[in-house]
């Protein structure tokens, strides 16, 4: 019982963690301007498809990259989030304290899962306002909502596991650059900014293969009227595939996590961290 | 004194318990045999030049390092199989650096305090109370600040006041005043005494400043090499120390040294002094437990060598080069 008491003690600790870590990241300026950046960029390419249409129909070409953003969003909010937090927390010695409190690891685990899904629910929300310029292209009802809160969840289920192991992996906090450069590569190939279906075969493949083409479509399938399904891979919205895929997604990074993240830990010492400091003071990264 | 403690016979009533504890990477052994125990209440210094092993046993201690052989006891649990229960009565003291910088410093106390609620016993509350225990670290006016914009010594009592806010029945602390100005250490030197008077914590701090382990260890350990080469209090190395004494002499314009290992060295000089009129410039001078560690930090720089092997000097006669002999300043 008292093993008990002293978990839940943990989680509700943890939601207190996620929201002062919450509110720190919303009051800090360089994670703000991080938050503005998908409707920053979403503005410029409506400047720039300007007129355009989806090749073979009328729909404003604008209208469709929305839905895909606020996937992006999503699986970049998740994917890059936990990863590049986790390799600096364990730097700086917020892991160690984890590890060196009752519990500490349930707390910060799950401190960490409501501020990543407040921020990048924050960024969602965020591409509301150029949104409305498009509005009127798009389907929105009852069924929009309930399809994109649950690929939100879904979404954050299946990165924040794997880029947990991803951070685990990681050497250095400097090395989260890779990961992000990686993830923008994955971009190209998801069908984001510009259909999959006009891609080469084999690149088609490679970007089913992430969750990002998978969120896309998702939040499109949300979004856009029934009529668009039709320029899709296999002219459908392949609603069971999507969350086929990224349910497999969330069960190998819900595997590996715990596990990876364990690991890590065991390996965390003050010896590890006071090295870390040196090299950064030192080297500078 | 520590040679009989074991985790095995006495290792429910002494708080920490270590015996025959061994570490090795690769082929290199960084504890060959440490054994050694503490009480409750008692704060225990693990002295030693860099490298000597203090970090490795320490971590050992706190649970965050797998041992290669050797029993280790704390608080009756083996450190390597303790639970959440176990560690909910470790205080680990660790050095902050920019972890939890956004973070206020009554915020931070109060969302680590949270975890300890469920533990509290009868006659054991459980935590601290929050505003109380700033008040004891002495930053009730920095309560609300961010912590990154505390200075270094703020920070390592706000680390210190994170380590016992689950009142810990044993702290570790590890190189706590590395990097301190004068006035900084006196002060966490204060602190160290409150919290083993207030609350008869048994304290285990690492330290390779001697000066330091006399000031706050009731008990000082000498690490060499992952040996323990001295075990006592303050008291009782001082003498065994001391107990050396250095004789040097000018005759036939020459310098003599020798070294008497222990006992009275009015004998040796008396003797001296009889045997050769000529002497001048006679000099006879005790070691100091000072001395001795100093020399020993030296030799631990300069490359490997045993201090227990130099600690037991046998009589040897220098000739003309005082300063070989001679114990270091």
């Amino acid at each position: 019982m008292k093993a008990f008491d002293a978990r839940m003690a943990a989680v509700l600790a943890g939601l207190f963690r996620g929201w002062i870590e919450t509110r720190h990241t919303l009051t800090d300026t360089v994670s703000v301007i991080g938050y503005f950046a998908s409707p920053v960029i979403f503005v410029i390419v409506l400047l720039f498809m300007r007129g355009m249409t989806v090749p073979g129909t009328e729909f404003a070409l604008g209208a469709m990259v929305l839905p895909s953003l606020v996937g992006m969003s999503i699986a970049f909010g998740g994917l890059t989030g936990a990863a590049g937090t986790i390799a600096a927390d364990r730097e700086d010695g917020t892991l160690l304290r984890a590890k060196a409190t009752p519990n500490g690891m349930v707390g910060y685990l799950v401190g960490k899962i409501v501020m990543f899904a407040a921020t990048a629910l924050v960024s969602v929300v965020l591409l509301v306002i150029p949104a409305l310029t498009v509005a009127g292209e798009l389907q929105l009802g009852p069924r929009t909502w309930l399809l994109l809160a649950l690929v939100f969840i879904v979404g954050m289920v299946s990165t924040v596991p794997i880029s947990v192991v991803l951070g685990s992996l990681i050497k250095s906090a400097a090395q989260t650059a890779l990961l992000f450069l990686a993830s923008i590569l994955l971009i190209v190939p998801s069908g984001i900014f510009y259909p999959i279906t006009a891609m080469p075969v084999w690149l088609q493949y490679l970007g089913q293969a992430f969750p990002f083409y998978w969120l896309g479509l998702g939040a499109r399938s949300a979004m856009l009227p029934e009529a668009m399904a039709a320029i899709e891979i296999g002219g459908s919205w392949r609603t069971f595939e999507m969350f086929l895929v990224l349910g497999v997604w969330a069960v190998i990074g819900m595997a590996l996590a715990p596990r990876v993240l364990r690991r890590m830990a065991r390996r965390q010492s003050g010896a590890t961290v006071a090295a870390a400091r040196e090299r950064i003071m030192s080297k500078g990264y | 004194m520590s040679a009989q403690a074991g985790p095995g016979s006495v290792g429910n009533r002494m708080t920490l318990a270590v015996r025959d504890l061994r570490m090795r990477y690769g082929d290199t052994d960084v504890l060959s045999g440490v054994t050694f125990s503490a009480q409750r209440g008692e704060v225990l210094g693990l002295l030693g030049p860099n490298g000597a092993g203090k970090t490795t046993t320490i971590e050992i201690l706190e649970g965050f390092r797998k041992r290669s052989a050797g029993e280790v006891s704390v608080l009756g649990v083996d450190p390597a199989r303790g639970d959440e229960a176990w560690r909910s009565r470790i205080g680990v003291v660790l050095q902050s650096w920019r972890d939890h910088g956004q973070w206020r410093v009554r915020e931070l106390l109060g969302y680590l305090a949270r975890f300890y609620v469920p533990f509290s016993a009868p006659g054991m509350p459980r935590p601290w109370c929050v505003d109380e225990l700033i008040e004891v670290i002495g930053l009730s006016e920095l309560a609300n600040a961010r912590i990154m914009t505390l200075s270094g010594g703020q920070r390592r009592r706000l680390d210190v006041a994170i380590a016992i806010v689950g009142r810990p029945e044993v702290v570790f602390l590890d190189e706590p005043t590395a990097g301190f100005d004068p006035h900084a250490r006196r002060e966490f030197h204060g602190l160290m005494h409150q919290l083993s008077d207030l609350e008869n914590t048994t304290i285990l701090i690492t330290t390779h400043d001697l000066d330091e382990a006399e000031k706050v260890a009731d008990r000082i350990i000498v690490l060499d090499e992952g040996r323990i080469v001295a075990d006592g209090t303050v008291e009782h190395l001082a003498r065994q120390f001391a107990a050396g004494a250095e004789v040097r002499w000018t005759s036939g314009g020459r310098r003599h040294v020798h070294a008497v290992r222990s006992g009275d060295p009015t004998g040796f000089v008396r003797g001296l002094l009889a045997k050769d009129e000529d002497i001048t410039d006679l000099e006879v001078r005790r070691a100091s437990l000072e001395d001795t560690y100093m020399a020993l930090v030296q030799r631990a720089e300069a490359g490997p060598s045993r201090f227990a092997r130099q600690a037991d000097t046998e009589q040897r006669e220098g000739t003309g080069d005082a300063s070989e002999a001679q114990a270091s300043p």
